[in-house]
């Protein structure tokens, strides 16, 4: 996994609570058995005014000029600014592949789904949770101020503000690790491996219909 | 002193593998069930590190996302879309590598929603913990095992380790009491429950479900609450274990045997949660205030009781809130103030996860029998959750009483839900539905979808607008 330390970028304002996963990313997308090119879908519904199928030519399809990913001043953004509940429904990873895909790598919300919110430190994205009234705070900033950065420190859990303000952030420690050294989980989990078969063993004995064969 | 625990804390303490210094848990999994559309890149990444399913005998797999609802006679080839049919054959080909306690495939006459056959086949038992790539695995918590929804990385991760890095949630107690009158279901207080505490009340808990109503309520009823626990933003919901759980199990292909029974039972006896557990947050519904629901907006938590009407969002004083039910009314179609049974449908769907067992199409073939669908409404399809429910519905004449009433029986599998497959809504059609979600283009795009109760969509098929269903019953 690619790991995150800071990161510096424009930020891209998406006003709308309860953005769900199918909006971040639409089902007949979902048919690929691949884990990319999903980018070029990130939010289809919103961000084309054609309809959306697999295997279109992106340079080919009618973007919604007043979809805020699609406005001028926001391009090349990093960071989206967005609102309660984000990432809500399936737990489809489709939805952070898609995200990381198209270049965000900072998600900044008062709050996440929880399936939404696990899937993203899979992928090397950084979802913070602030205050609605400073995420409030930093929808207006953006809409007043064209070409507005946040500088994202995640050893140190700040975000900078170019004001001058530093807003602190909490995540779990070993979240954080993880990121900061573009871990991969299942690589740190079989270090415990002889631990989780002594645990199996056990489980197994006391409970042993867990172990029988299904198939008679 | 012994703490008391919720069930909850007891499914959770017995599957502690280790704990990392902030609390991140390795938690042991007992059963995995697998489906083609979030499993295919967990495959392909063992595949590339060389890895094998720690224990593939955990996975039950079936194909149901994509998988059509007509045309089985033709088999693959019945598969319109190429790729849908590459993601079911995927799947074949995936298990057939990496192995699986038990496989339904496309065409088995034992496939379906995943967790419809979960439980059905005994797969989903009592006191494990079961993990499938779907948000909508909340549903085997009915009986009294903890699971949840994980992305494909936590699938990859679960075949390779047995395992999964979690966080353990708070605890939350729904408590429901009162008898649930004709014409009210589960599905009504799912809606309630969302409508009062939004669709991000219930984010970082564990819903567990009790009270009279459950306690009273089959465990088809409850699987349709907990399935709906995500829908209020919790990954897992749960009941307690009881004798109508042990009931449902006993018998089941893949529950206990001889001697394994008798050491089941006794350790399924003490999955309730003590008297004197704590909560970190109880609500608490009396189902006297609960009518049949209907969703209007674009979240499961923007929902009205069949005799209220679209809100005003010039009412809401929460901006945010305000700007949601406008955009919610302008996609929907809908004016402020406009009474919920005024809302006329161009079709329905009976099935989904949520709504597609035997219960729920008794209960709406109940009200269909002797009516006829009204001249206005295209399309009434009944998707049954799995092959075993459908040959079941078929035994008891059910197929007739919908096939009469001019509804489309088809095969089963996820179908208009979300989707995937050719049933959709086409844009602008109006919808009265029993699945789970009614985000805009869920259905189809441009699609609107309105969710309610087996009998509510009946009843709406019947009226071709929604109806109070209550009056339906002589």
């Amino acid at each position: 996994m690619q790991a995150f330390t800071h990161h510096r970028g424009l930020v891209v304002p998406l006003d709308r609570a309860n953005v769900d996963t199918d909006q971040i990313i639409p089902k007949q997308f979902l048919k690929s058995i691949r884990r990319t090119g999903f980018g070029a879908n990130l939010f289809d519904e919103w961000r084309y005014i054609d309809r959306g199928e697999p295997g279109q030519d992106p340079t080919q399809r009618r973007p919604n000029p007043d979809f805020v990913l699609n406005l001028p001043r926001y391009r090349g953004a990093s960071i989206l600014l967005a609102r309660r509940n984000f990432g809500c429904g399936s737990s489809r990873e489709h939805a952070p592949w898609a995200i990381a895909e198209f270049g965000l790598r900072v998600i900044i919300a008062p709050s996440f789904a929880d399936i939404f919110y696990n899937n993203c430190f899979k992928n090397g994205i950084l979802p913070i949770v602030l205050d609605e009234r400073v995420v409030d705070g930093l929808f207006e900033a953006v809409a007043a101020q064209p070409g507005y950065e946040l500088v994202v420190d995640l050893a140190e859990q700040l975000v900078r503000r170019p004001e001058g303000e530093a807003l602190a952030f909490e995540i779990d420690a070993f979240r954080k690790q993880c990121l900061l050294n573009g871990w991969d989980d299942i690589g740190l989990t079989l270090r415990h491996a002889e631990q989780i078969r002594e645990f199996e063993a056990a489980r197994l004995r006391r409970f042993p219909w867990l172990a029988r064969d299904l198939s008679d | 002193m012994v703490v008391a625990r919720t069930l909850y804390d007891k499914l959770w303490d017995e599957h502690v593998v280790r704990v990392e210094p902030d609390g991140t848990t390795l938690l042991y999994i007992d059963r995995h069930l697998v489906h083609e559309v979030t499993s295919p890149q967990a495959f392909e990444a063992l595949r590339a590190a060389g890895r094998k399913p720690w224990r593939a005998s955990s996975v039950v797999a079936t194909a149901d996302h994509n998988t059509p609802t007509r045309g089985w006679e033709r088999g693959l080839d019945g598969v319109a879309d190429p790729t849908s049919r590459a993601q079911i054959r995927a799947l074949d080909e995936n298990i057939r590598s990496f192995g699986a306690g038990a496989y339904f495939p496309f065409l088995d006459r034992r496939q379906g929603i995943v967790h419809v056959v979960g439980p059905e086949q005994g797969a989903t038992l009592p006191g494990m913990t079961l993990v499938c790539g779907d948000s909508h695995t909340s549903t085997h918590g009915a009986l009294g095992a903890l699971a949840f929804g994980i992305g494909t990385s936590e699938v990859e991760h679960v075949l390779a380790t047995q395992t999964l890095l979690a966080r353990k949630s708070k605890n939350m107690l729904v408590r429901i009491e009162g008898a649930l009158g004709p014409g009210i279901t589960t599905k009504d207080l799912a809606l309630a429950l969302i409508g009062r505490i939004g669709t991000a009340g219930g984010t970082g808990y564990t819903i567990e479900f009790g009270g009279s109503t459950i306690r009273e309520a089959s465990i088809e009823a409850r699987m349709t609450l907990c399935n709906m626990a995500i829908e209020a933003g919790a990954r897992a919901g749960l009941v307690a274990v009881d004798h109508k759980t042990i009931e449902y199990v006993r018998g089941r292909p893949m529950a206990p045997k001889a001697s394994d029974w008798q050491l089941a039972l006794e350790h399924w006896k003490s999955l309730q949660s003590d008297a004197e557990a704590r909560y970190d947050r109880v609500i608490q519904i009396d189902t006297d205030s609960v009518e049949p629901q209907v969703s209007w907006g674009t979240s499961p938590e923007m929902v009205a009781p069949i005799s209220g009407s679209v809100p005003d969002p010039q009412l809401e004083p929460d901006p945010v809130r305000r700007q949601g039910i406008e955009r919610a009314l302008q996609y929907m179609g809908l004016q402020p103030r406009t009474p919920i049974a005024a809302i006329a449908i161009d079709k329905v769907f009976i099935g989904s996860c949520t709504n597609s067992r035997i219960e729920d199409l008794r209960a709406a073939a109940r009200i269909v029998q002797g009516r006829h669908i009204a001249a206005s409404v295209k399309l009434a399809l009944v998707v049954p959750g799995s092959g075993l429910v459908k040959a079941q519905a078929q035994a008891e004449g059910l197929d007739r009483v919908f096939v009469a009433a001019g509804f489309e029986w088809r095969e089963p599998g996820c179908s208009m839900c979300l989707g995937m497959n050719e049933d959709r809504l086409e844009a602008g059609e109006r919808c009265a539905s029993t699945s789970n979600r009614n985000f805009e283009g869920r259905q189809g795009p441009g699609g609107r979808t309105h969710l309610v109760s087996p009998v509510m969509a009946a009843a709406a098929a019947v009226a071709g607008r929604f109806v109070d269903v209550r009056q339906l019953f002589g």
